[in-house]
């Protein structure tokens, strides 16, 4: 490989933190920069109108509904009324748990409402998250190593590993409902007879099995592309210089897999953080499988403004965990892969 | 600069068809009133019928056959997903656009009331009316908020329950009756009785039935919960007695009406209480082993038959409408004596009009009709609320508690009371 | 790099231990092949059950016996039925076309971005990088209520584009995050190497850069193909009867009776989604991953 050309590192701008980039040869420096950002503007102009128009037009108009009361009913006409602005009452309502009181007012939402399962929802959602997350990890891991093996009917393998992903959710949300039926298949193969989706552990194993099951080959395909791109020789000279395969994994591998992998965990707890459809068609949400997702759309069909606080509330979840995940854990892959390739050089 | 610049540019062309969009439609999630339900109503042309979908291939022949009589008032025939939760999103949707382009609905029927509050539904009066002397009382209610009808009723359904003739020599009446014969059940080793228990709109039925079988009602007239009182705590009570006594077997508590009905023909149960199509499949399905050993009643009540929770379809025609007087005449072809067997006999649908119930022809093709004719005679409809997502939670989440043994029925019923008031308090 | 030298190194060395090795590698091997073993079947195991049941007569839907039973066609004929208004055939092409519209652009704009944000240096980076990933923190479920609308009043509802559009937008995040962190580790040294031998820029990304990131672009794709396969939220109210996808129709299967659930006829069409998006992968990875990336790297 090309060593010869080590590049010179070019002066961080103005904005500081960011690491050192390499930038194409030529012309002076501060032209350099100021042509890399318009380059840099047009390249990313495409991007982030795209996720302008479906994602950020969205949140604004969810942000702005949240500050407006749901409609309510006019007894004398039997008709909904608009329900005016609300302040922030519908945040409130969620976090303290606090619903509408027959005399006007709150009181503490009695169970049976939704406002009642919002921070067990939040609980429910984390335990999935983290549970799920865990174990794809590990799999995925382990998956991909073997991938990355040369041996006979490999492409067989990386095809299979597909399969459970490439069955549309909604098929495989039916499939396991199926499997797990109290006379499906699963309790006959392991002659038990578990009520899968009528209790609550193994309501919420059903859960995640099904969620593991289907998510783990995207891991595996991600950890797979990082583990292709180090280069054959490294692991050849480690063991030349006695490496014992667990120093290999813990001194090669995990460190140049790493930027991959922070993207696949990423990338997995946010969609983890939303989980929805799984639960939502295998147990309903019931037996406290109902996580935030579900009681979003719960709460949608019965008023649009206190989903959207919900929504919101969701939102700021989840850009919490990520930005603790990114600052804590070194998930920024700028930042990241910087530090490797510095580390490799 | 300029790079700055073009980001800047980039981020607000985005910002900007953010805002345009808001413009025209910021109120709509928020929005209460309805179309104008005085406007087009003399209006004709061609109409879109929306539903779920057509199982049987009943709609889109009947659609042809109104299409080859109404050339300039053609109806398009557009079909929505198998499940009843999409399908209410998607009518939602096009209401809140307030989209012409969905003329006629089927409209099922614990959204009637939701529809009608928001000022979505055509009230079917004055020019709008429909004759409905001919149909089940039961039925009309159930189409009807606040005393106005809002939809046609399309399609009916109750619950029967089925029994094992071979075991059980008269079917009981009563609830009482039922449970007694469970020793039958216990020296057949099998289950006694199941309903749908697992926590979904089925539960909700299921536990309207308990309650309004023993007296209860969850409504009042003024569409207020009722829940505190001694009939409907015997109704629950039943049911949670059953399920902790193992009348009712545990795995009851994951079922809908498939794993219900699967059980039932695999032999696994004396008593099922299921909607009619139980009935075509378990007499014919492969796997059936209780082809010439199904028995059909009424529910079980307390003195005598029990009240079976409505199911069935209304038709309704949106208030965002602009060819009224044909939508009209649409529905009364829909519900016309010829339309209403043609739908019996071509897709099993329960008909609305009484009289198809004593139909010679009909009861040789559907046996279950007079038993269902009974069932739907004494059924009530799932509460009548435009509050019903809110109230259906509620049921379902402390009903499956007090079955299950979680939490004794006195609380279930106390905390359901209260979340259904807290629900019609508004915001 | 230090990696060449040491390679030279090894191939020296590697006589000596040659023996020794032999047998632990046989002991790696079958550990490798029982690996795989459990993988395919943890793998395959449900998606057989699929099959089985695909296969099975409907009349004996429950039937719990391990090889198939009851074997019928029937369920895959009523997928493609077309007289009972089933549209199965129509919306396999529409899952196709925006799945390969949705990942030849989010490709596209993704390398742009990711090209971007790992090589040039600019201002608000860490800003752009935040909202793109911000881009995937919002329940799914409550953006269709503002995008129906949003739709609606540009009249494209029941268009491609308003399933292809927010398609992109899912997708894209994810895309542009895997090539920039794949591009961070590419040499670009090599990149540096061609222009000097007198390749333009461009060239030099087309022919050097590219190849070498052909198993990222790749997996991004096989990422990105599947996650749009997959859509069903967005595309079961925003679709029309001529634009739905496969998985809108796969929902709308319904059985011969109302309450009937018709799990024969939806695994059929799971199957009969799944088998080629599979051939088509292991076609490509040949063809496409091994093909380039022996013929860059070595």
């Amino acid at each position: 490989m090309a060593t010869k050309l080590g590049p010179t590192p070019v002066k961080s701008p103005a904005s500081g933190g960011a690491p050192t980039h390499h930038g194409p040869k030529g012309v002076g420096e501060d032209n350099k920069i100021l042509s890399q950002g318009k380059w840099a503007a047009w390249l990313l102009a495409p991007t982030v109108i795209a996720l302008g128009i479906v994602i950020v037009y969205p949140i604004i108009s969810a942000i702005m509904m949240s500050f407006q009361k749901d409609a309510g009913l006019d007894p004398a006409t039997g008709l909904f009324t608009a329900g005016g602005p609300a302040g922030i009452q519908n945040y409130v309502n969620w976090i303290a748990q606090q619903c509408s009181a027959p005399g006007g007012g709150t009181l503490a939402c009695p169970p049976g409402t939704l406002g009642a399962q919002f921070w067990s929802a939040t609980a429910t959602t984390f335990f999935f998250t983290i549970v799920t997350v865990t174990l794809e990890t590990v799999l995925g891991f382990w998956m991909a190593m073997i991938m990355a093996r040369t041996f006979k009917g490999r492409s067989l393998v990386r095809a299979a590993v597909l399969v459970p992903w490439a069955i549309p959710t909604a098929v495989t949300a039916k499939l396991w409902l199926f499997i797990f039926a109290f006379e499906g298949i699963a309790n006959k193969l392991f002659n038990t007879s578990i009520l899968w989706t009528g209790s609550e552990w193994p309501a919420k194993w059903a859960v995640i099995i099904a969620d593991v099951w289907k998510t783990t080959p995207f891991m595996a395909l991600l950890i797979l592309a990082g583990l292709q791109m180090i280069p054959a020789e490294v692991y050849e000279a480690a063991k030349v210089d006695g490496a014992t395969a667990w120093q290999r994994f813990r001194m090669i591998t995990l460190p140049l897999v790493k930027p991959a992998l922070m993207v696949a965990v990423l990338f997995r707890t946010l969609d983890a953080l939303r989980m929805f459809d799984l639960p939502y068609i295998l147990t309903g949400g019931a037996n406290n499988t109902t996580t935030l997702s579900i009681l979003v759309i719960n709460q949608i069909r019965q008023g649009f403004n206190a989903a959207a606080a919900l929504s919101t509330i969701t939102f700021v979840i989840i850009f919490l965990v990520a930005f603790i995940f990114v600052r804590f854990l070194g998930a920024n892959v700028v930042e990241q892969s910087g530090a490797t390739g510095k580390g490799k050089k | 600069m300029k790079a700055k610049l073009t980001a800047t540019a980039a981020l607000m062309m985005a910002g900007a068809l953010a805002l345009s969009a808001c413009g025209g439609n910021t109120s709509s999630g928020t929005t209460a009133g309805g179309g104008d339900a005085a406007a087009n109503l003399d209006g004709r042309g061609p109409i879109t019928y929306v539903q779920g979908k057509d199982n049987n291939n009943v709609v889109r022949p009947l659609v042809d056959k109104w299409n080859a009589a109404h050339p300039n008032e053609k109806v398009t025939f557009k079909e929505q997903t198998d499940q009843a939760d999409q399908q209410h999103d998607d009518l939602v949707q096009h209401f809140q656009a307030k989209d012409a382009g969905y003329d006629v609905m089927a409209v099922d029927l614990v959204w009637t009331a939701e529809f009608a509050a928001r000022g979505w539904l055509q009230p079917l009066k004055d020019k709008m009316a429909i004759d409905t002397a001919g149909m089940l009382p039961s039925t009309v209610t159930g189409a009807s908020y606040q005393g106005t009808l809002y939809a046609a009723p399309e399609s009916s359904d109750g619950g029967i329950l089925y029994y094992r003739k071979d075991l059980v020599p008269t079917p009981p009446k009563t609830w009482d009756e039922m449970m007694g014969m469970c020793s039958i059940a216990k020296a057949n080793n099998i289950g006694c009785y199941a309903g749908q228990f697992s926590k979904y709109e089925g539960l909700t039925v299921n536990a309207a039935e308990a309650i309004n079988s023993a007296g209860g009602s969850v409504l009042d007239k003024d569409g207020k919960p009722s829940l505190n009182t001694a009939e409907a705590k015997t109704g629950l009570e039943n049911v949670a007695k059953a399920y902790a006594d193992g009348n009712i077997p545990k795995e009851a508590i994951t079922y809908q009406e498939e794993q219900g009905r699967q059980a039932f023909q695999d032999g696994k149960l004396l008593f099922h209480r299921n909607w009619p199509y139980l009935y075509n499949l378990a007499t014919t399905e492969g796997s059936s082993t209780v082809k010439d050993k199904l028995g059909m009643t009424a529910l079980p009540g307390t003195d005598g038959p029990g009240a079976s929770s409505l199911g069935g379809h209304n038709v309704g025609v949106s208030a965002y409408s602009k060819n009224k007087a044909t939508a009209a005449d649409f529905l009364k072809f829909i519900t016309s004596e010829e339309s209403q067997r043609f739908f019996a006999t071509q897709g099993s649908l329960a008909p609305v009009l009484t009289k198809l119930y004593e139909d010679k022809e009909l009861v040789a093709k559907l046996p279950y009709l007079p038993v269902l004719k009974t069932s739907i005679e004494n059924a009530v409809p799932r509460p009548v609320t435009p509050f019903y997502p809110a109230v259906t939670k509620a049921i379902q989440e402390n009903a499956y508690s007090a079955i299950k043994g979680e939490k004794s029925v006195d609380s279930a019923l106390s905390d359901m009371q209260k979340s259904i008031e807290s629900a019609g308090a508004g915001s | 790099m230090s990696t060449a030298t040491a390679a030279s190194t090894l191939r020296a060395e590697q006589d000596k231990g040659r023996r020794a090795s032999q047998n632990r590698e046989k002991w790696v091997q079958s550990r490798t092949y029982i690996s795989a073993a459990v993988i395919l079947t943890w793998c395959l195991a449900p998606a057989y059950w699929m099959v089985v049941t695909a296969f099975r007569d409907v009349g004996f839907t429950y039937d719990t016996s391990l090889l198939p039973t009851h074997v019928t066609l029937d369920n895959f004929n009523t997928a493609f039925d077309t007289s009972f208004g089933n549209r199965f055939g129509q919306a396999l092409l529409n899952s196709v076309f925006i799945g390969v519209v949705v990942t030849a652009v989010s490709l596209l704009i993704g390398v742009f971005a990711a090209y971007a944000l790992a090589r040039l240096n600019f201002r608000f980076k860490y800003l752009v990088l935040g909202f793109i990933l911000g881009a995937s923190m919002f329940p799914g479920v409550a953006l269709i209520t503002p995008l129906f609308q949003l739709f609606t009043n540009i009249g494209w509802i029941g268009t491609y584009q308003a399933l292809i559009i927010p398609n992109i937008s899912f997708v894209l995040p994810l895309t542009v995050y895997t090539m920039t962190s794949f591009f961070r580790e590419m040499p670009w040294e090599l990149e540096e190497s061609a222009r000097v031998d007198g390749c333009t820029q461009g060239q030099a990304f087309r022919k050097v850069i590219m190849p070498l990131a052909a198993p990222a672009i790749f997996t991004t794709a096989i990422l990105a193909f599947i996650s749009s396969w997959n859509e069903f939220l967005i595309a079961s109210q925003l679709s029309s009867d001529k634009t739905q996808p496969v998985t809108v129709a796969i929902a709308s299967f319904a059985g011969a009776q109302p309450n009937q659930i018709p799990y024969t006829a939806i695994m059929a069409a799971g199957t009969i989604v799944t088998v080629p998006l599979v051939i088509l992968v292991l076609v490509f990875q040949r063809k496409i991953v091994a093909g380039l990336t022996a013929g860059a790297v070595k």
